[in-house]
């Protein structure tokens, strides 16, 4: 290339310039590789987003547009079956999220401990991430069967009497918690068990050293250094619960009845009827809801942050 | 720079040019194929007809996914085929329920329909918007063949949109007639006469009286759907009040009753054990072995028990839902699906689709069906006759449409105002969740909704 002319422009740039200029001049040729992924981004992200915005203040066959400014909000709040959604969703994102960060974190200490056939309990862990969602929900909603489900013929051995898992209306929703956390619990730990390797084996052996039992280890050394792998665990699988659909709708469709719909399951119900307005702004709402409960709980677990 | 990293320098910026530019063209490449499929498709099928040889021409037709309809629509396109040999008939399915109701408009709006499809009539088809949608087929000859509660069903504005495809059918109860014979019932013409039966049946011990299927949700519409009859016989202006917003489900005292059926038959401890989980086929299943004594269910349901429990066919009987009244006892009427043209079809196979709908609605057609699929009612084509030998609950049916006064369309042939929500909200009302005037109220918010979609006056 033009090595000799370069050295040249360098050595004429020291004679005259002495550092007027900086050394390196910043050349704008890297950030044209942003591009391709701006472009993309932009296109099939933010204007849907802002377009999104626009179409929830109006209502649309899609075909014609008619403005009516915030109606479908109103209507959205007034509902009694679209706020038992919003509810739903709260419990349902909560729920899934405590569940896996306090049964994540034990399953990933034991996991990196020295237990046999390690290997493959990890593998057998993480399956379940790995398998379709509907799969998943026509598999449960088979074993959950209130007369002839596994679930319950096996209660029944046992003499007790297992109740409608799909079918109660106060259990349907955690019911599909259940089924949820058992599904991604293998994500969770894979995540903490980065964060626990990452704690020096110095600092466990020294604990061992001076006498503190397994337990105290677990309590005192590995769940305080493991608070980045626990906020991005918390961050992850409270996003995935709060925007949740396709297991809810493979098992239940928000039902019986309301009981177990969630805001993307009332969304897309609202879609299936046509009432494209009404659905995107439930859109709105949960982009909205989910932004509102997850930046501020982000900062505030991020700003904790353990230096190691 | 260079000298650091050396020789790999130009091929690691050269691969990253090659994927970047790769991935670009895939996305374009992608977006294209996309196109031409969405293009309709007319264009693929005038592609095919037009690699076949110029005059063979292939339709796609898109039904739902019942037994019955599939059953019908190979029928139709095996004998129409066997008289136009040039016009080939593909049959595709989709899914029924609200997921169906979601593809067929989904696909209308992108234009992606096939180049026929078969849909509900009455609101639902309103709601497909058929003005935009449809190809108008007023001037076709067979229009003036259709029975008289046909036509108001597909059309918009006087304008008609769709051929018959089935029969008319009844919406009321099926019944098992072998335990009605053991334990002497008979069939009740009133309501309360209804519920001592049931009490006959529960005090037996042995059997369900009253059999819901709610893993199926639209099969909980039928005591507030099936009861319309009664409502039009003591208001008979509610459906024009009801879609003018002057009557409601709530404060309507007729209306209302056909949700607190549905209250007073859980309440009493009619229905089977596994209400909230069993399905259709299982409710089916139910009423024609014995195992439940009442179902709620439309009679397109005996095509799938004639082929499903082909034994028991005759062990199932119908009568309709019973009132307050019993002179005014009658049957509420669903018109047939219609088979429709969507706009998007054009050229040899928007012709090779007129004449297939013309087909359809002809007594040749009527035949091709009945040989297809039991029928469960009267045909609304003129010249189109039943065969003799039908099932018990077709028979027990045929008297109602003889007997004048006797049936009455269902509200959304009457009316294009139905909401989305009511399989839900029966099956809270079914399930105990939700009193029955409670129920009526939510429906009629829901109600609300599809009217200002619909963009109807005075709501």
């Amino acid at each position: 290339m033009a090595t000799t002319s370069d050295g040249v422009a360098q050595a004429a740039g020291r004679l005259t310039a002495r550092r007027a200029r900086p050394a390196k001049r910043k050349s704008p040729y890297p950030h044209w590789f942003y591009l391709p992924a701006g472009v993309i981004y932009i296109t099939l992200f933010a204007v849907p987003t802002f377009a999104s915005f626009y179409f929830s203040l109006t209502r649309w066959t899609l075909f014609e547009v008619e403005f009516i400014g915030l109606e479908n909000f109103v209507q959205f709040f007034s509902e009694p079956a679209l706020v038992t959604g919003l509810t739903n969703t709260l419990v349902f994102g909560v729920v899934t999220s405590a569940a896996k960060v306090v049964l994540g974190l034990p399953l990933a200490a034991l996991l990196t401990s020295q237990i046999i056939a390690r290997g493959y309990l990890r593998s057998v862990v993480f399956f379940p991430v790995l398998v379709s969602t509907i799969g998943v929900g026509i598999t449960f909603t088979a074993l959950m069967d209130p007369q002839d489900g596994v679930i319950n013929t096996s209660l029944a051995l046992l003499g007790i009497d297992g109740p409608g898992w799909l079918t109660n209306p106060s259990l349907a929703l955690l019911s599909v918690a259940a089924v949820d956390v058992w599904r991604g619990i293998g994500l969770a730990t894979v995540i903490y068990i980065a964060g626990i390797v990452a704690i020096p084996q110095d600092l466990l052996e020294a604990a061992q050293v001076d006498g503190a039992s397994t337990v105290q280890r677990f309590w005192r050394i590995v769940v305080p250094l493991s608070r980045p792998a626990t906020t991005t665990v918390i961050i992850l699988s409270l996003i995935g619960g709060l925007r949740s659909f396709d297991l809810i709708w493979a098992m239940t469709r928000g039902g019986p009845g309301f009981t177990s719909d969630v805001i993307a399951s009332v969304i897309y119900k609202q879609y299936q009827a046509g009432f494209y307005g009404l659905s995107t702004a439930g859109n709105v709402v949960l982009f909205v809801v989910v932004t509102a409960i997850v930046l501020p709980l982000f900062w505030f677990l991020t700003r904790r942050r353990v230096e190691l | 720079m260079r000298k650091r990293f050396g020789t790999p320098v130009p091929h690691l910026r050269l691969a990253a040019l090659v994927a970047a530019s790769s991935l670009i063209l895939v996305a374009c490449g992608g977006g294209d194929t996309a196109g031409t499929d969405t293009a309709g498709g007319g264009s693929e099928a005038a592609g095919g007809s037009e690699a076949a040889g110029g005059e063979e021409v292939t339709l796609s037709f898109l039904v739902d996914n019942t037994d019955y309809s599939v059953a019908v629509a190979e029928g139709l396109a095996a004998d129409f085929h066997e008289q136009n040999p040039d016009v080939t008939i593909e049959v595709e399915t989709r899914p029924q329920g609200a997921e169906g109701d979601n593809l067929v408009k989904t696909r209308l709006a992108t234009g992606d329909m096939t180049d026929v499809f078969m849909y509900n009539s009455g609101s639902l088809f309103q709601a497909l918007n058929p003005q935009e949608t449809l190809v108008p087929l007023g001037d076709e000859p067979w229009v003036g063949d259709l029975g008289e509660a046909f036509p108001p069903a597909v059309s918009v504005d006087d304008q008609i949109y769709g051929a018959p495809f089935g029969t008319a059918m009844g919406g009321g109860v099926l019944y098992h007639r072998p335990t009605y014979e053991e334990l002497g019932l008979e069939v009740p013409q009133t309501w309360d006469e209804f519920m001592s039966n049931n009490q006959e049946i529960a005090d037996a011990g042995e059997v369900a009286p009253v059999i819901q299927t709610y893993q199926e949700t639209w099969t909980s519409q039928l005591f507030v759907l099936g009861d319309f009859h009664n409502v039009a016989a003591a208001e008979p202006d509610f459906a024009e009040q009801y879609t003018a917003n002057k009557a409601k489900y709530a404060t309507s005292d007729a209306a209302v009753k056909g949700f607190q059926h549905l209250q007073e038959v859980h309440e009493a401890g009619y229905q089977n054990e596994d209400f909230a989980s069993a399905n259709y086929a299982d409710g089916l299943r139910m009423v024609a072995t014995g195992e439940g004594v009442h179902y709620p269910m439309l009679t397109f349901a005996i095509a799938e028990i004639v082929a499903n429990h082909a034994d028991n066919v005759d062990d199932v009987g119908f009568f309709a839902l019973p009132g307050d009244d019993a002179e005014s006892n009658g049957v509420t009427v669903w018109t047939p699906a219609g088979v429709y043209i969507p706009a998007t079809t054009e050229g040899a196979e928007l012709d090779a689709a007129r004449r297939f709908l013309a087909f359809v609605a002809s007594p040749e057609g009527c035949e091709s069906q009945t040989n297809a699929a039991e029928p469960s009612g009267p045909y609304l084509v003129e010249g189109c006759d039943l065969p003799e030998d039908l099932p018990q609950a077709v028979l027990d049916m045929l008297p109602y449409f003889d007997r004048e006064g006797a049936t009455s369309p269902a509200l959304e042939f009457l009316s294009p105002v139905k909401g989305p929500a009511l399989e839900q909200i029966t099956v809270e009302v079914g399930s105990g969740i939700r009193g029955a005037e409670e129920g009526a109220q939510l429906y009629d918010d829901d109600v609300e909704k599809q009217a200002q979609q619909l963009g109807l006056e005075g709501w």
